[in-house]
């Protein structure tokens, strides 16, 4: 990808995004949002980061794209510690212990 | 100075446990990714939105089209309209230039911190309510940008047998797992991981997309349905 096409989207992105903080403080102010607006917010988060996770971790590329027990192994075990812990730190220690432990292991 | 600023000084701080490793880590996979430091220094100065900036730099590897990186890493940031649209109650009174800045720096940690003090604080005056949120800011802001430096530079000497590409979908698997707290937050990752799976025959990345709308209305409906029951 072009060094403009790259400085472009970090532009773009970095506008809208900032509007997404600004509209309703900024701009609209105290009026009240429609609830099923609300509501489809809340899962902003999770609808779109499971997506991209997964053909990442199912193919990827470093394994010419065949899945790898090693990498699914170790995301099971952050996904676990994430939901138990509630902690996005704790459950990436987690995973990248079991990974570099599991990859020492093997070599 | 207000005794709210040093509150919120106080109160920012902790939460640079979490913003330092998960900035640095930016910062090492930007550059490991091919980014210039110009470049990744810009993603945490101007987007300032850690899940969103993953996504973008994860979808720039995969040269997507610009559109698609924007538009993917944009809908992470929706959830910040709410918390735009939420404060509006505490700070909408405060000056246009104050509150150009606070929505500049309005992320996860400024956001939660400050709802939570404001519904406690309820006597604080609006100047009192802007100087809490200057004083979170003030540690919180530079730790990030920071950080990303620190990782950009060191990132630059990991070895490859580290094998770091693995860090990039670890880091989304740890920050969606303390998202999957509901029903309906389970309901939405799962259409968001199949419906991504079955629709990447289409090009441009556009079934990730389709699957994170397909995710966003299945977890709204199985909320409202969870929540009428309830």
């Amino acid at each position: 990808m072009s060094d403009a096409t790259v400085w472009t989207i970090i532009a773009v992105l970095g506008a809208l995004t900032y509007m997404t903080r600004f509209v309703f403080l900024g701009l609209i102010g105290d009026r009240p949002m429609p609830p099923w607006l609300l509501r489809h917010l809340r899962f902003t988060g999770v609808a779109v980061l499971p997506g991209l996770v997964a053909p990442i971790l199912l193919w990827p590329e470093a394994t010419g794209g065949t899945p790898d027990p090693l990498r699914l192994l170790a995301a099971g075990v952050a996904l676990s510690v994430g939901i138990w812990r509630k902690d996005v730190i704790q459950a990436m220690l987690a995973g990248g212990l079991v990974f570099a432990a599991l990859t020492w292991a093997l070599a | 100075m207000r005794p709210p600023f040093r509150t919120g000084v106080a109160e920012g701080l902790p939460f640079l446990v979490v913003m330092v490793p998960f900035g640095m880590l930016f910062g090492v996979l930007g550059v490991e990714a091919g980014l210039p430091l110009a470049q990744v220094m810009a993603f945490s100065v101007l987007v300032i939105a850690g899940a969103s900036q993953f996504a973008a730099v994860q979808l720039i590897v995969d040269l997507a089209p610009a559109a698609v990186v924007v538009l993917s890493a944009l809908t992470v940031n929706l959830r910040m309209v709410m918390y735009s649209a939420s404060i509006v109650p505490h700070l909408g009174a405060a000056p246009l230039w104050q509150r150009a800045i606070i929505s500049y720096l309005l992320v996860d940690q400024t956001y939660a911190l400050a709802q939570a003090k404001y519904e406690e604080e309820t006597r604080w005056s609006i100047a009192d309510k802007v100087a809490y949120f200057a004083g979170i800011a003030l540690p919180v802001f530079p730790a990030w940008v920071g950080s990303t430096l620190a990782g950009a530079l060191v990132g630059a000497r990991i070895p490859d047998s580290w094998q770091l590409d693995f860090a990039l979908p670890l880091a989304f698997v740890a920050l969606v797992a303390p998202m999957l707290k509901s029903r309906a937050h389970l309901a939405a990752a799962f259409v968001s991981v199949t419906g991504t799976l079955l629709m990447w025959w289409m090009p441009y990345n556009l079934g990730l997309i389709a699957a994170a709308l397909a995710g966003m209305v299945v977890g709204a409906e199985v909320a409202r349905r969870t929540e009428d029951a309830a």
